[in-house]
């Protein structure tokens, strides 16, 4: 067991983990933060995603140990005082899901996509989201929500 | 009581943001795998790396000594208990189909079978223990091609896959129009064809595809207390009580099924699965809550796939393109089990392959074939998509044949505006179409002559980048009902849906549907159709289901049936509610029910401005003070709606 100390949606946490133990199964299993899912064992789905110290990760694919010292943020953690992220609200106006799995994680990659690239083109946000799968939507509605998002200076 | 908003004039076809979108975009979400009970143990899987095999024996002792391990199960272990996987579809009478176990006992028939089950005490144990069950095989000839295990049998050699069955071929299903009364000879037609006409016969092959919703499966089993509960990642969790019931001997009334949000299924979670049924027997025997979750690997092998089929076709046609007769030979792949309802799913492209055309003679004949593969079953349209492939490709080949243009020989061949209603050569009624007015739009939102007449000038000038164009039309039939049409091609259930609507005192709107979301947006579009239906405010209506003690009863979600289905189940249950509210405000209004008119949720006195809302109604229902003699208190309808057509 290893002891690490961190900090997720703003709460400072502290846990002894195996050192194989995943990210994504620290937040789920140890603290509960099950609005992170697990669509696969190969990191090709990015339902996963979360921040760490700002930057999109696929938290199946980091280490909880890694994460030690560091800042995460799920997407439990992304509205702030009951107000949703642009994006969380783009993607509701732009009905960009459906069965919602994938969500999670095409949101917080969205959030970091813009706050790389604020203004991107189509192309280049399709791009940024490579990394994420959805199964329902055929991506269409995911892309229009991102520019919905782009172009909302909230 | 009061509403919370203004009503619209009408919230179908209204643009809402999707009730179920908040807890989505915001991680407050149910998945099955989220579920922790008091005391649960994990399930990992031990599944065989061969297609085909027999097992020679099974080491559990060096997982059973392993940490936090609680039990490793055999096939040989719980052979009495387990319980066994139905085909609830059996197409013919003498159609052969192995005995599906949760849990093989002594013999593998595809590779992700389910050998031994480890339970542990964490999810991590268990599938640290699962790698240390030592399985030995004796690999056996495994059918994989389809023709050749179509091909094979005890004779004339060749893999079986389930050698005891002697052959790989489980059933043949045969719908013929000049037998059936529907249309003439197909083969005479042909034959005709072949002398003055135009015969095309092509081959074509439906690749075999996985479902791969995004929410991998997921099972969650607590036998605490009197009833035994089960979580699941399915799209059908009434089903699924029945087949536990049925194969299980646990009473239907001892259990409750729950389908929590359900991350997609696209037929892929129509299914009633080992993994359910090991969950089921594990807990049981154990007396504790158990969990299992596929990871994706497991998912693309034992989750049940789709299509896998060869479709010869036979198409004839007098000279002009007019067609004359068309005959389907179609071979089915159904893999190593005929599963829930896997050997009907090829069948239901029967009445799809004359699609929207007129063919005087049709035929068509499918064979199901055993292989050593993952089982197939529903997946998008099952059956109804490979169809209109076929069809769709040999129109375009008898375009070329004929040399028009492929929009051309369609219209030549499809059924008139005129001719509606009209009953096709399979059988089935269509009540009404214009495919002239819609070709004719779609054509002009496509600017198809002028991307034709694009695509010629690329071709005379040998334009480095040249023009393709696809014409498809489709149809399909869609909600799987009635009843009655499934019970004459031997389906297994019905085809209504079930819906409650409970009027709260509040004046609050509870409404309960059979059918089972997995993304489609329920909780949306019913609340819309009751808004409606009742005059109450979108957000003053609550859409509950999928939980076997409050959906009661309900087929749930499959074949592009919630809406058709479901939503006319819900909308004869809300004019139930206002049939009983009638009498109950003509009392409180002191006015004849043939005095007073529904509409926008308020019963009105003809003549006056004196009237209730129905909200108001239901409050003075649940006081229940002064009602008319003889009239319970209580608003709350039932209704089950069986279409008539598909």
């Amino acid at each position: 067991m290893t002891k690490i100390s961190l900090t997720v949606d703003g709460d400072q946490v502290s846990d002894d983990v195996e050192p194989r133990m995943l990210l994504v199964q620290y937040l789920r299993e140890k603290l509960g933060k099950t609005g992170t899912v697990i669509g696969c064992d190969t990191s090709n789905c990015g339902a996963c995603t979360v921040h760490l110290d700002g930057t999109s990760v696929k938290s199946c694919n980091v280490l909880a140990v890694q994460a030690d010292g560091g800042e995460v943020t799920t997407i439990e953690g992304l509205a702030q005082n009951g107000q949703l992220h642009k994006v969380q609200e783009a993607f509701r106006e732009c009905h960009g899901l459906q069965c919602g799995f994938c969500t999670p994680g095409m949101i917080m990659q969205s959030v970091d996509l813009l706050k790389e690239n604020p203004n991107p083109t189509e192309e280049e946000i399709r791009l940024g989201l490579e990394g994420n799968l959805c199964r329902c939507t055929g991506y269409h509605n995911i892309v229009k929500a991102v520019q919905h998002a782009a172009g909302d200076p909230a | 009581m009061t509403a919370t908003q203004e009503r619209p004039t009408a919230e179908i076809g209204r643009d809402r943001r999707r009730k179920e979108d908040q807890r989505l975009i915001t991680g407050r979400t149910r998945w099955t795998d989220n579920l922790v009970l008091p005391g649960m143990l994990h399930l990992a899987m031990v599944r065989s790396p061969f297609a085909h095999a027999t097992i020679s024996s099974i080491d559990v002792a060096e997982a059973k000594a392993s940490p936090n391990v609680v039990a490793v199960l055999t096939g040989q272990d719980v052979a009495e208990e387990q319980g066994v996987l139905i085909n609830a579809w059996p197409i013919t009478p003498d159609q052969k189909a192995p005995t599906h176990t949760p849990v093989a006992v002594d013999r593998v028939s595809f590779a992700g079978e389910i050998v031994a089950v480890v339970v542990a005490r964490s999810a991590a144990a268990a599938r640290d223990a699962a790698e240390l069950v030592d399985v030995d095989y004796d690999e056996l000839p495994a059918a994989l091609d389809l023709k050749e295990a179509a091909a094979a049998d005890a004779d004339n050699g060749g893999a079986l896959a389930h050698p005891d069955l002697g052959t790989n071929k489980s059933a043949f299903w045969k719908f013929d129009s000049a037998e059936a009364g529907t249309g003439g000879n197909v083969d005479e037609a042909i034959e005709k064809a072949r002398g003055d006409g135009i015969v095309i016969e092509r081959e074509y092959r439906q690749q075999r595809l996985i479902p791969a919703f995004m929410e991998p499966r997921s099972v969650v089993v607590d036998p605490t207390g009197e009833q035994l509960t089960m979580w699941s990642a399915t799209q059908i969790p009434h089903i699924l009580r029945f087949a536990l019931a049925a194969t299980t001997g646990i009473p239907e009334s001892k259990i409750r099924v729950i389908a929590p949000d359900v991350g997609g299924g696209f037929g892929g979670k129509l299914q009633t699965t080992p993994e359910e049924w090991i969950a089921v027997a594990a807990a049981r025997r154990l007396g504790k809550p158990v969990k299992y979750t596929e990871t994706r690997s497991e998912s693309l092998v034992a989750a049940h796939h789709g299509r896998d089929q060869w479709q010869r076709l036979t198409l004839s046609a007098e000279k002009d393109g007019t067609v004359t007769g068309f005959k389907v030979d179609l071979l089915a792949d159904l893999g190593s089990h005929v599963s829930l309802v896997g050997g009907g799913v090829p069948v239901l492209g029967a009445f799809m392959f004359n699609a929207i055309y007129k063919f005087p003679a049709y035929q068509f004949n499918c064979q199901t074939v055993l292989t050593n593969k993952t089982w197939t079953d529903a997946y998008r349209g099952a059956g109804r998509p490979e169809a209109t492939y076929g069809i769709e490709r040999m129109m375009d080949e008898l375009a070329t044949e004929v040399g028009v243009d492929p929009l051309e020989i369609r219209e030549k061949n499809w059924i008139k505006h005129e001719e509606f209603p009209f009953t096709t050569v399979a059988g089935l009624e269509y009540d009404s179409g214009n495919y002239e007015a819609a070709t004719a739009r779609a054509k002009e939102l496509f600017g198809y002559d002028e991307l034709r007449a694009e695509q010629k000038k690329r071709r005379d000038d040998g334009d480095p980048v040249q023009l393709g164009i696809g014409i498809s039309t489709f149809t399909e039939m869609c909600g799987l009902a009635p009843s009655r049409v499934l019970g004459s091609l031997d389906y297994g259930a019905g085809g209504w849906e079930h819906a409650s609507v409970r009027m709260l005192a509040t004046g609050k709107v509870e409404v309960i549907t059979g059918a089972s979301a997995h993304g489609q947006g329920h909780e949306t579009a019913f609340s819309q159709i009751v808004a409606d239906r009742l005059g109450v405010a979108f957000e003053d209506v609550e859409v509950l289901h999928g939980d076997t003690q409050v959906a009661h009863k309900g087929l749930d979600t499959y074949g592009s049936r919630s809406l058709v289905v479901g939503g006319e189940a819900l909308v004869r249950a809300a004019d139930k509610v206002i049939e009983k509210a009638k009498p109950i405000a003509a009392h409180l209004l002191e006015a004849s029910a043939d005095d007073l008119e529904f509409s926008d949720g308020r019963f009105g006195v003809r003549g006056t401005d004196q009237g209730m809302a129905i909200g108001e109604i239901a409050t003075a229902v649940f006081a229940a003070h002064n009602l008319p003699d003889g009239v319970e208190p209580s608003l709350d309808s039932d209704a089950t709606y069986d279409p008539v057509n598909f």
